[in-house]
């Protein structure tokens, strides 16, 4: 197996206006089943096409929490092993649609999301490192489906 | 309360109150299979031998996975009263406005959780498109089996 050691982000690299390193995700069918299983959100809104149109979507949307866990990997992403996810929160403020099957495992040609973020503040508090940043989902439009903030905890070169 | 409105005393009788507490096993394999749903290679998440040397000493979970219900049963089954009191309302739709979850030490595999939720506040907002629709914040907290408060959760429910 492969790792994934990168280089550890610092607190004194950082500065506000820094862009969170961009993450890209596909929603899929087969995503949202995979994340059903792993989640244990069962909710026919998310495969059920009769039952999406009685909750008044058109087809089954993309789990709110789905998105949360892609802004998760953005932030976890970008702070590397030193650092440490504080608060992660988000709106779900516009509905995503997946992506349908081509073949058993690849999506037809669709919209590909974006999770993104800025630093917006940082502090030293009780011995912390924080950032505070923006962060957010966008769907292929380029509209922030779901807006959100993270405070996480960088290590310091001192 | 307003007459007529949706939250009802039921609804209201339930704010402030902790469910019964549910019993949550992190395993290592739904670690993985957490991560993998979202794409996610991060090998401290999967990776033993990896994890051992890591500051964490051990395989972790992503951040917001709490691991599932010993024995089986739903993870939600401590808010199932806050669900059936909102549809004995008459609210049939049920959307997640969003989470916040503010975490305090980290999810380690072969923890075993304890969650508790309770329904914090309910609020009806009048809307021009869709009548009136009640916001409830559901918090939910997580200890681990050393008693240390691991995480908490508060989520929006849109229900109309």
């Amino acid at each position: 197996m492969t790792h994934h050691i990168k280089k550890q982000i610092y607190y004194e690299d950082v500065k506000v206006g820094d862009e969170v390193t961009p993450l890209a995700k596909v929603a899929s069918s087969r995503m949202l089943v995979q994340w059903a299983g792993a989640s244990g959100d069962f909710n026919p809104l998310h495969y059920e096409d009769s039952f999406a149109q009685a909750m008044f979507v058109n087809s089954p949307i993309v789990h709110g929490q789905l998105k949360r866990a892609w802004l998760g990997h953005l932030v976890t992403n970008w702070i590397g092993e030193g650092g440490t996810v504080k608060v992660l929160s988000c709106q779900f403020r516009g509905m995503d649609y997946p992506r349908k099957m081509k073949t058993m495992t690849e999506p037809k040609d669709g919209e590909t999301w974006q999770c993104k973020g800025i630093v917006k503040k940082m502090r030293v508090e009780n011995g912390e490192n924080l950032v505070d940043c923006e962060i957010w989902v966008e769907n292929g439009k380029g509209e922030k489906t779901t807006p959100g903030s993270a405070v996480v905890a960088l290590p310091s070169k001192k | 309360m307003a007459e007529g409105s949706k939250i009802t005393n039921d609804i209201k009788s339930m704010i402030g109150l902790w469910s019964e507490p549910v019993v949550l096993e992190v395993e290592r394999g739904a670690i993985a299979r957490y991560a993998d749903a979202i794409d996610d290679d991060n090998p401290l998440y999967r990776n033993e031998e990896y994890a051992k040397s890591s500051k964490y000493g051990g395989i972790i979970a992503p951040p917001g996975f709490f691991g599932w219900p010993v024995g089986g049963g739903n993870i939600e089954a401590g808010m199932a009263r806050v669900v059936g009191a909102v549809a004995s309302a008459g609210m049939l739709r049920i959307l997640d406005g969003g989470i916040e979850l503010t975490f305090y030490v980290p999810v380690r595999a072969g923890d075993i959780l304890v969650t508790y939720g309770k329904l914090a506040d309910a609020r009806e907002k009048a809307t021009k498109s869709q009548g009136a629709m009640v916001f409830l914040i559901i918090e939910q907290k997580y200890l681990n089996q050393n008693g240390d408060l691991v995480a908490l959760a508060r989520q929006t429910l849109i229900c109309s």
